[in-house]
């Protein structure tokens, strides 16, 4: 069995590019799901990791919750969800945003706290409120930090969606789950190759607004500092968990 | 230079961890990382199917096997059909519960055997030399197709060539292989012209199957004769004239080199005694509200049949 | 209660398995990745080729490697060497990555003195470069552990057993508490191995206790790491 020629021709044969269990259909129903947990996690993480940043209280409770949440067993808190709630979109949903919330929030806090305080300060003194310092200082700086936490949850949402086609799910990971039933490599690898590349175009199209967020004046004035600042620009892409 | 040593002295720590704790998880019912290699001679390996009925009948044949002194561990849980089978003749397991019917078609598509004594006889030249199956026990449990009392009654079905005339889509809830299988959607197609789509629920007819059918998620569940749900919830379980499902007799399909007199007598005796009744009240056991492990059914059904040495 | 104390010596033996599955990833992650990640930052024109090849393996899902693996090593199917390898491809993965930036946000000016009192390089690396990246490389290391226990229980899927049996098990007879167990089983693990490595950290590295005493260069750049891991 050549399994790898034997994926290639099942990528390439039209008949899996149509219909409702087609490429393209899965493809999308996919990017649905995880944009759809990546939208919900954002909503509840964003404003924590936010009011902890800026505020510098609680810190060690989001701290405390976020690994908490990271040693959850994703197939098990899945299983256990749809064994209570019954089948539907709602369990794996709830899953897989509980999932997503650490690397946000960490993202959230520490874009916010790496914000120079001279800047907050200066900000403060000219006059600014709470809010206006949050969303005109520390919001715009901490942009590429959050982004890089969106990317890292993202990557973990594309391959974790796959684990969670154990219940009847669209998405990619049926050919996995399906193929592997049958013992149709071809169709788990091809499957799997599809998975790897929205994987890679995901990362690369973050990697890309990571960039373009960054406020112009930052990029100006980081140029002479660059090399000590290396590492955080790499915050949230680093030390990221898998989980697929 | 002190960290040096530090760190060499934490890594042989680790290590000696990881030891101790490979050390402890050997000889224990479940554990597959010691078993694999001792192949040939060696404990027999029993592996098990995906679902819960399979896993309690691996549990039977272990015990028994252990108490008349043969060499085992198990293997539960593993996968479909297609997996299982795989692993059996790759060596990592030996011995798996196997449903005569099943087997039959996955080794030979095109089989005409129906009954019991037609489906045993075939399956000897249709199985891969070096594997054979032992006796057949008189416990069948088989694929249904099951409809809801009110959807039978609605639209006038009691058999599956009556779902030709069901307007509304069909969907089927079972596990993903059955969008393969012959008595599964290209059955439905070729034997009664019906098309049915499949909502792939891995839980081999399990609770979340049951509850999908009960609210309509789906029209038609794949639910095992033996489960008690089919009775609980009133189900319709739809005739097959065309016999798509064929006999399903549970029993051991092994690796020839494992067979041994003794193998053969012990496992023998175990399908000598095993029924279908028997099966649908250790399934009870499983999935109804005790929720017993595998082991502890098997054990109590090996004590109730005197299997026990 | 009843289901608890019956199954009793099976959850501890599932939980051994889990756990004994779940060292080997944790400690090839960190011994491949530091050389790796050394040699990445060192040669700068290696460090993209690197990152990208680890940000690949990154992408690729787990249970699709786990069946692969045989057909491309010859591991048989139930194997748990396969569930073993690739989440030390992961844990390779992640390491290399936080390995690269720990070393990266060594302070030059630190390298540059070693240098100007003597140390060889190979010195430099075991007395000046490697503790200083000590408590980014720890931080790695306590995500790629929890990662990893996570993980394990996926390979129950394909048959190899852990804790994530109780997953498999306590769904197809929709049974929570079993589900249950198999949760508070990973999370129990994963707390207990980060307990360890956080024991460990202390051992290999005093000074990060006494971090008011010290100079920013170790702390300032280890922060956002630190954040990230938690």
């Amino acid at each position: 069995m050549n399994g790898w020629s034997d994926a290639f021709n099942w990528l390439l044969d039209p008949t899996n590019w149509s219909g409702p269990g087609g490429i393209p259909a899965r493809t999308e129903e996919h990017l649905v799901y995880t944009l759809v947990t990546l939208v919900v996690a954002c909503i509840i993480a964003l404003p924590i990791g936010l009011a902890v940043g800026h505020t510098g209280k609680g810190r060690g409770v989001a701290v405390q919750f976020s690994g908490a949440l990271r040693a959850l067993p994703t197939l098990g808190v899945l299983l256990l969800l749809a064994t209570w709630l019954g089948l539907g979109f709602g369990p794996p949903l709830v899953a897989m945003v509980l999932l997503a919330l650490p690397p946000l929030i960490a993202g959230a806090y520490a874009g916010v706290e790496a914000v120079d305080r001279q800047t907050i300060d200066a900000a403060r003194s000219i006059g600014m409120t709470g809010w206006q310092v949050l969303f005109k200082v520390e919001l715009p700086l901490a942009l590429p930090i959050i982004i890089g936490g969106v990317r890292s949850a993202c990557l973990q949402v594309i391959a974790t969606w796959t684990v969670a086609a154990y219940l009847p799910l669209g998405g990619l990971g049926r050919y996995i789950y399906d193929g592997y039933a049958v013992q149709n490599y071809a169709e788990m690898l091809g499957g799997s190759i599809v998975v790897i590349i929205l994987a890679l175009v995901a990362d690369g199209v973050f990697a890309i607004v990571q960039r373009l967020v960054v406020p112009r004046g930052v990029v100006l004035g980081r140029a002479s500092d660059v090399r000590v600042r290396q590492s955080r620009s790499l915050v949230g892409t680093s030390g990221s968990t898998t989980a697929g | 230079m002190a960290l040096k040593s530090r760190i060499i002295s934490a890594a042989a720590a680790a290590a000696l961890g990881a030891l101790a704790l490979a050390g402890c998880s050997s000889g224990n019912p479940l554990d597959s990382s010691t078993t694999s290699s001792a192949n040939s001679g060696g404990a027999i390996v029993v592996g098990s199917a995906n679902f819960p009925e399979s896993e309690i009948i691996a549990q039977i044949y272990t015990q028994a096997l252990a108490s008349n002194g043969v060499k085992t561990s198990i293997k539960p849980n593993i996968g479909a059909r297609e997996a299982y089978l795989k692993a059996l003749q790759d060596g990592s397991i030996d011995l798996v519960p196997e449903y005569s019917g099943s087997l039959l078609q996955y080794y030979d598509a095109k089989t005409t055997a129906q009954s019991s004594t037609d489906v045993y006889a075939a399956l000897s030249d249709a199985l891969p030399k070096g594997y054979q199956v032992l006796n057949q026990s008189k416990a069948e449990d088989k694929d249904s197709y099951n409809v809801t009392k009110a959807f039978s009654e609605k639209y006038n079905v009691t058999s599956l060539s009556d779902l030709k005339s069901v307007s509304i889509p069909l969907t089927v809830g079972a596990n993903p292989e059955f969008a393969d299988r012959p008595y599964g959607i290209p059955g439905l197609k070729s034997a009664y012209g019906v098309t049915a789509t499949l909502d792939p629920i891995s839980d081999s007819g399990g609770p979340l199957t049951v509850k999908a059918l009960q609210d309509g998620t789906v029209q038609l569940a794949d639910i095992y004769t033996t489960s008690s749900a089919i009775k609980d919830n009133g189900f319709v379980t739809l005739k097959d004239p065309k016999n798509i499902i064929i006999a399903e007799n549970v029993l051991p399909v092994i690796n020839s080199k494992k067979v041994t007199d003794k193998v053969k007598s012990v496992l023998n005796a175990v399908s000598g005694a095993l029924t279908t009744d028997d099966l649908v009240s250790m399934n009870d056991k499983a999935s109804g509200s005790a929720k017993e492990s595998a082991a502890q059914i098997a054990k109590e059904w090996l004590s109730e049949k005197n299997l026990f040495q | 209660m009843n289901w608890l104390i019956e199954n009793a010596g099976q959850i501890w033996q599932l939980t051994l398995i889990h756990a004994g599955l779940s060292v080997p990833p944790i400690i090839v992650g960190l011994v491949l990745s530091v050389p790796i990640g050394w040699l990445a930052n060192r040669y700068r024109a290696s460090r993209g080729t690197v990152l990208a090849i680890v940000g690949i393996l990154y992408a690729v899902p787990s249970l699709p490697l786990f069946l692969v693996l045989p057909s491309i090593i010859g591991t048989k199917v139930l194997d748990p060497a396969n569930v073993v390898i690739s989440l030390s491809i992961y844990a390779v993965a992640i390491m290399v990555r936080t390995a690269s930036d720990a070393f990266a946000a060594v302070d030059v000016d630190v390298l540059l003195a070693a240098t100007a009192v003597g140390f060889s390089t190979w010195r430099r690396f075991w007395s000046v470069e490697l503790p200083l990246a000590g408590p980014v490389l720890l931080s790695g290391i306590r995500v790629v552990s929890v990662s990893t226990i996570s993980l394990v229980s996926v390979g129950s899927v394909i048959g190899v057993p852990s804790l994530g049996y109780f997953f498999l098990r306590g769904f197809q007879v929709g049974f929570p508490l079993e589900i249950g167990v198999g949760i508070v089983g990973t999370i129990v693990i994963a707390v207990v191995f980060d307990l360890i490595l956080a024991g460990l950290g202390r051992v290999l590295m005093p000074w990060t206790h006494r971090r008011s005493r010290r100079t920013r260069v170790a702390i300032r750049d280890e922060t956002p790491e630190l954040v990230e891991a938690a």
